[in-house]
């Protein structure tokens, strides 16, 4: 199976690596992380600040129906080069996965299909797997519980 | 979206997770997998057609007879921990391009 987006997490590494290609022309996909409008769209979530430069901060928040703070995110943006890169720090408000680095590259792949590049390095690997099992946590994926149940009946080949 | 093709899709129905239980231990015909379901015959061809694209199921030629049995490398893969926060992203970007392409068009 063609995957688009993926995953590489080695064993007992501290970075996670993220590849994905897009059927957008470059120019498109590095709007939809400059543009705090967009960001917030695809993101699902309020972007109270975006300053798309060098020093510039972000902040993200998500409030549920009541009002109450159920996400929020901030950091500061160390190198913003338009249609090419951009490294900046991520922090998860109370939470204790830490002050993770993030380099997105994005790629040209022809005029209609362009590729990102993400790079995540955490403080530790330890920090990094409790991330990668957040979807856990949140049950995003009820299938996959599902799916264990199948595997863990499998006889050991 | 080529939903058939996708595994949490696949995994979600509750014949094909029979499907995949029955044929665990033993590869199966198509026949003798049907036999276990109330289900049409064309139904459940249609459910080894959709664990076969998503490789959780291999077939093989017997003769006259095609036999199914699981992919363990493959469920193995899929259940391993990374692939739900693949999954994450990948549900994301999605987003983030059925939002441009609209974004295009408006322009």
């Amino acid at each position: 199976m063609e995957q688009k987006t993926n995953v590489k997490a080695d064993e007992g590494k501290q970075d996670v690596t993220i590849t994905r290609q897009f059927d957008l022309p470059l120019e498109l996909l590095f709007k939809a992380y400059e543009d705090p409008e967009i960001v917030a769209q695809w993101m699902g979530t309020k972007v109270l600040k975006l300053e798309s430069r060098k020093h510039g901060n972000y902040q993200f928040e998500t409030t549920d129906k009541n009002g109450n703070k159920v996400f929020g995110a901030s950091g500061v943006i160390h190198e913003f080069l338009p249609n090419q890169k951009i490294t900046r720090t991520f922090e998860m408000d109370n939470s204790p996965f830490g002050v993770q680095l993030e380099v997105y590259e994005f790629e040209k792949i022809s005029d209609d299909v362009s590729k990102l590049n993400m790079h995540v390095i955490y403080e530790s690997a330890a920090q990094r797997d409790q991330v990668l099992k957040l979807p856990f946590a949140y049950g995003i994926n009820m299938a996959h519980n599902r799916l264990q149940e199948i595997v863990s009946k499998l006889k050991n080949k | 979206m080529n939903l058939r093709r996708d595994v949490f899709q696949a995994i979600a129905d509750p014949t094909r997770r029979a499907i995949l239980l029955l044929v665990a231990s033993q590869s199966m015909t198509a026949g003798a997998i049907a036999a276990n379901f109330d289900t049409a015959r064309p139904t459940v061809s249609k459910h080894l057609q959709i664990l076969t694209e998503c490789e959780l199921l291999q077939q093989e030629q017997n003769g006259r007879e095609i036999s199914y049995h699981i992919n363990a490398k493959k469920m193995k893969e899929v259940a391993d921990f990374i692939e739900p926060f693949r999954k994450m992203w990948d549900d994301r970007f999605n987003k983030l391009e059925s939002v441009m392409k609209k974004y295009k068009t408006k322009k």
